[in-house]
C-alpha cells in the first residue's frame, strides 16, 4: 500500500511541481502584494488594508464589478440557449454517426484558431463602413451607419458568444450522447409529446454537461480583459481591465487587491456550481 | 426511413445559421486579405492582389512578425511535449486514489478557472522580484502550462475512465514488467488521445494572450505581436497575417484528424485475431 502511494506521488510530482511554482506561488505573491504600499513610481512591502479600503470605497469599482457579473450572466444565458440547441440537434436529429461526428468537428474547428484573429475578423462586418451597415443602408432600412455595432457592449457580447459557445456545445453534446435512447422511446410510448420529452427527459439528464459548460463560460467571461478591451475599443470596463489598467500605471498593490477580490468572486461562483456536478464522473 | 419531424428542419436551419455566424467573419477576412493595394479594411474590394501577403515578408513594414512566429512555434512545441508527458504521468497517478489526490484534482480545476490575469501578473511579479527575469521560454512557458495541463489531464481522465484493465492484466500474467505493460499495452491504446492532448498543448499555447501578456518579458510571442498590431496597424496586412495563421492552425487540425484516422484504420485492420486460429 505504502509503495503504491509512493508510486502515485512520483507520477503526480511533475504536475504538482508545475502547479506550485506557476500557480500557487504567484497567487500567494499577489495576495501578499495586495497589502503592500504604493508610491507614485514604486511599491514596497507593508501590511496595511488601504488598497482594499480604497477598492471597496470606490463607486467605480462597484459598478465595474456589477457590469462584469452582468456580462457573465448575459453571455451565459445566450451561449446556453445556442449551445444546448446545437448539441440537441447533433445528438438527437442527426441520424448517422458519421454525419454526427462530421458536424460536431465542424462546430469545434474554430476553437483551434486564434481568438484575437477571430475578434479582428468582426471589423469588416460590424465597422462603420462594414458589410452589415452597407447592407442595411443599401436596403433602405437605415439612413446612417449604426454606431453601436462595433466598439460597444453589443460587440463585446457578440464576440464572447462567438468565442465561447463551443464550451457549452461540447460538454452538453457529450452528456446527451450518453443518454440511453430507450428512455426516450419509453417516454414516447408513454404518450409524451416531443416537447415533454425535451423538458422531462433530455434536459434533466443533460444537467451535468450544462453545468460543466456553464463553469467554463462564466469563468472565462468573468476574468476576461483581452476581448473586452479589443471589442469595446477600450471604451468598456470590466474587472480584468481595471486590473490591467492599474498594472499599466505600475499600481501593483491596488491591482493585486482587485485581483484578489476577483479571484474570490470567481472561486465562490464556480465552487457553488461544482457542488452540483461531479466533474470526474462526467468525463 | 422514418419521416423527419418538422423540428428537424427548424433545428437544421438554426445549425446552418450558427455555422454562418461561426465561419462568416473568418471567411470575410480571408477574402479581404486579397484586397488590392489601394483597398481598405472593409468592402468593396479594390481589385485583388497578393500585396498584403507580400508586405508581411518585408521585415520593417510590420515589426517582428517572423521572430515572434519562431518564438511561438518553439514555445508551442515545448509546451506540447511537456503537457503530454506530465498529463500521462498524472493520468496514471489519478487511476487510483492516493493521499492528496482530491486536493491535486481541485488544484487542476482551479488552474483552469482562475482568472488568467492573476496567473500572468503573479508569474510576472514572481520572476521579476526573484531576479530570474521574465522570458518567453521560462515564465511564459510556465504560464502556458497552467492553461494546457488542465485540458490534458481532463482528457486523460476521460481516457482512463473507459480503459479496460483486462489488457494490462493479461500482459502482466504473461510476465510483462510494469514498464513493458506501459510501453507495449497502455501507450499504444491511449496513443490517439495523446495526439489530441498534443494538439491542445500546442494550439492553446500558440494562441495564448492573457496568461502571456505580463509574463513574457521583452520579446513578444505571435499573439502578443498581433495584439500590439491591432492598435497601430490599420491596413489589410492584419487580415493577411490572420489568414496565414488560421491556415497554419487548420492544417495542424487536419494533420491530427488524418493521423488519428490512420491509427484507427490500422487498429481495425491489424486488430484482434482472437478466435481466428480456432475457426
Amino acid at each position: 500500500m505504502r509503495r503504491a502511494n509512493l508510486n502515485s506521488w512520483l507520477l503526480a510530482a511533475p504536475l504538482t511541481g508545475v502547479l506550485v511554482m506557476f500557480l500557487i506561488l504567484p497567487i500567494l505573491l499577489i495576495v501578499a502584494v495586495s497589502f503592500w504600499t504604493a508610491d507614485a513610481f514604486t511599491f514596497r512591502p507593508d501590511f496595511q488594508f488601504d488598497n482594499y479600503r480604497y477598492l471597496f470605497g470606490s463607486a467605480v469599482a462597484w459598478k465595474v464589478f456589477g457590469l462584469t457579473f452582468m456580462m457573465a450572466g448575459i453571455v451565459w444565458a445566450v451561449t446556453l440557449v445556442i449551445g444546448f440547441t446545437i448539441a440537441f440537434f447533433l445528438a438527437f436529429h442527426v441520424r448517422t454517426q458519421k454525419w454526427q461526428m462530421a458536424l460536431f468537428l465542424l462546430t469545434t474547428i474554430p476553437f483551434w484558431t486564434s481568438n484575437i484573429i477571430r475578434m479582428i475578423s468582426w471589423i469588416p462586418l460590424l465597422g462603420k463602413n462594414g458589410l452589415v451597415n452597407q447592407t442595411l443602408m443599401g436596403a433602405g432600412i437605415i439612413d446612417e451607419p449604426l454606431q453601436w455595432l462595433l466598439y460597444s457592449s453589443f460587440s463585446v457580447c457578440l464576440a464572447f458568444v462567438h468565442l465561447y459557445t463551443l464550451f457549452m456545445v461540447v460538454p452538453i453534446f457529450n452528456t446527451m450522447m450518453r443518454i440511453d435512447k430507450s428512455l426516450i422511446e419509453a417516454a414516447r410510448d408513454g404518450g409524451a409529446s416531443g416537447f415533454q420529452i425535451l423538458t422531462n427527459v433530455i434536459i434533466p439528464l443533460s444537467k451535468p454537461g450544462i453545468m460543466i459548460g456553464s463553469i467554463f463560460v462564466i469563468a472565462l467571461v468573468m476574468s476576461d480583459f483581452v476581448t473586452t478591451r479589443f471589442m469595446s475599443g477600450s471604451q468598456l470596463a470590466n474587472v480584468g481591465r481595471l486590473i490591467s489598467n492599474d498594472i499599466g500605471l505600475l499600481q501593483y498593490p491596488s491591482a493585486a487587491a482587485t485581483a484578489v477580490v476577483l479571484l474570490i468572486s470567481v472561486l465562490l461562483t464556480i465552487g457553488a456550481m461544482l457542488r452540483l456536478v461531479d466533474i470526474r464522473k462526467e468525463l | 426511413m422514418e419521416k423527419r419531424p418538422r423540428s428537424f428542419y427548424v433545428l437544421a436551419t438554426f445549425f446552418t445559421l450558427f455555422m454562418l455566424f461561426l465561419y462568416g467573419p473568418t471567411i470575410t477576412i480571408a477574402i479581404l486579405s486579397f484586397q488590392g493595394p489601394s483597398g481598405g479594411l472593409t468592402f468593396p474590394m479594390r481589385g485583388t492582389s497578393l500585396n498584403w501577403f507580400r508586405e508581411l515578408f518585408l521585415q520593417q513594414a510590420v515589426g517582428d512578425i517572423w521572430g515572434s512566429f519562431r518564438r511561438s512555434l518553439v514555445l508551442g512545441l515545448m509546451v506540447m511535449v511537456t503537457t503530454v508527458v506530465i498529463s500521462v504521468m498524472a493520468g496514471l497517478a489519478f487511476r487510483r486514489h492516493f493521499p492528496g489526490s482530491t486536493v491535486l484534482f481541485y488544484l487542476v480545476i482551479g488552474s483552469l478557472v482562475i482568472p488568467s490575469i492573476l496567473v500572468s501578473m503573479g508569474i510576472g511579479l514572481l520572476f521579476d522580484r526573484t531576479g530570474l527575469g521574465n522570458h518567453w521560454s521560462t515564465s511564459a512557458f510556465g504560464a502556458h502550462l497552467t492553461w494546457t495541463l488542465p485540458f490534458g489531464i481532463l482528457i486523460m481522465f476521460a481516457v482512463f475512465n473507459r480503459f479496460n484493465p483486462a489488457y494490462e492484466e493479461a500482459a502482466r500474467d504473461q510476465g510483462a514488467s510494469t514498464w513493458q505493460v506501459f510501453a507495449h499495452v497502455v501507450l499504444p491504446l491511449i496513443a490517439p488521445a495523446l495526439v489530441g492532448v498534443a494538439l491542445f498543448g500546442f494550439t492553446l499555447s500558440y494562441d495564448e494572450i492573457a496568461r502571456t501578456i505580463l509574463a513574457s518579458g521583452s520579446r513578444n510571442t505571435l499573439p502578443l505581436e498581433i495584439w500590439g498590431m491591432t492598435t497601430n496597424v490599420t491596413s489589410p496586412v492584419l487580415y493577411a497575417l490572420g489568414t496565414l495563421t488560421t491556415i497554419f492552425s487548420l492544417s495542424l487540425v487536419g494533420l491530427v484528424i488524418l493521423s488519428v484516422t490512420i491509427m484507427q484504420r490500422r487498429r481495425a485492420r491489424n486488430g484482434s485475431d482472437a478466435g481466428s486460429g480456432i475457426v
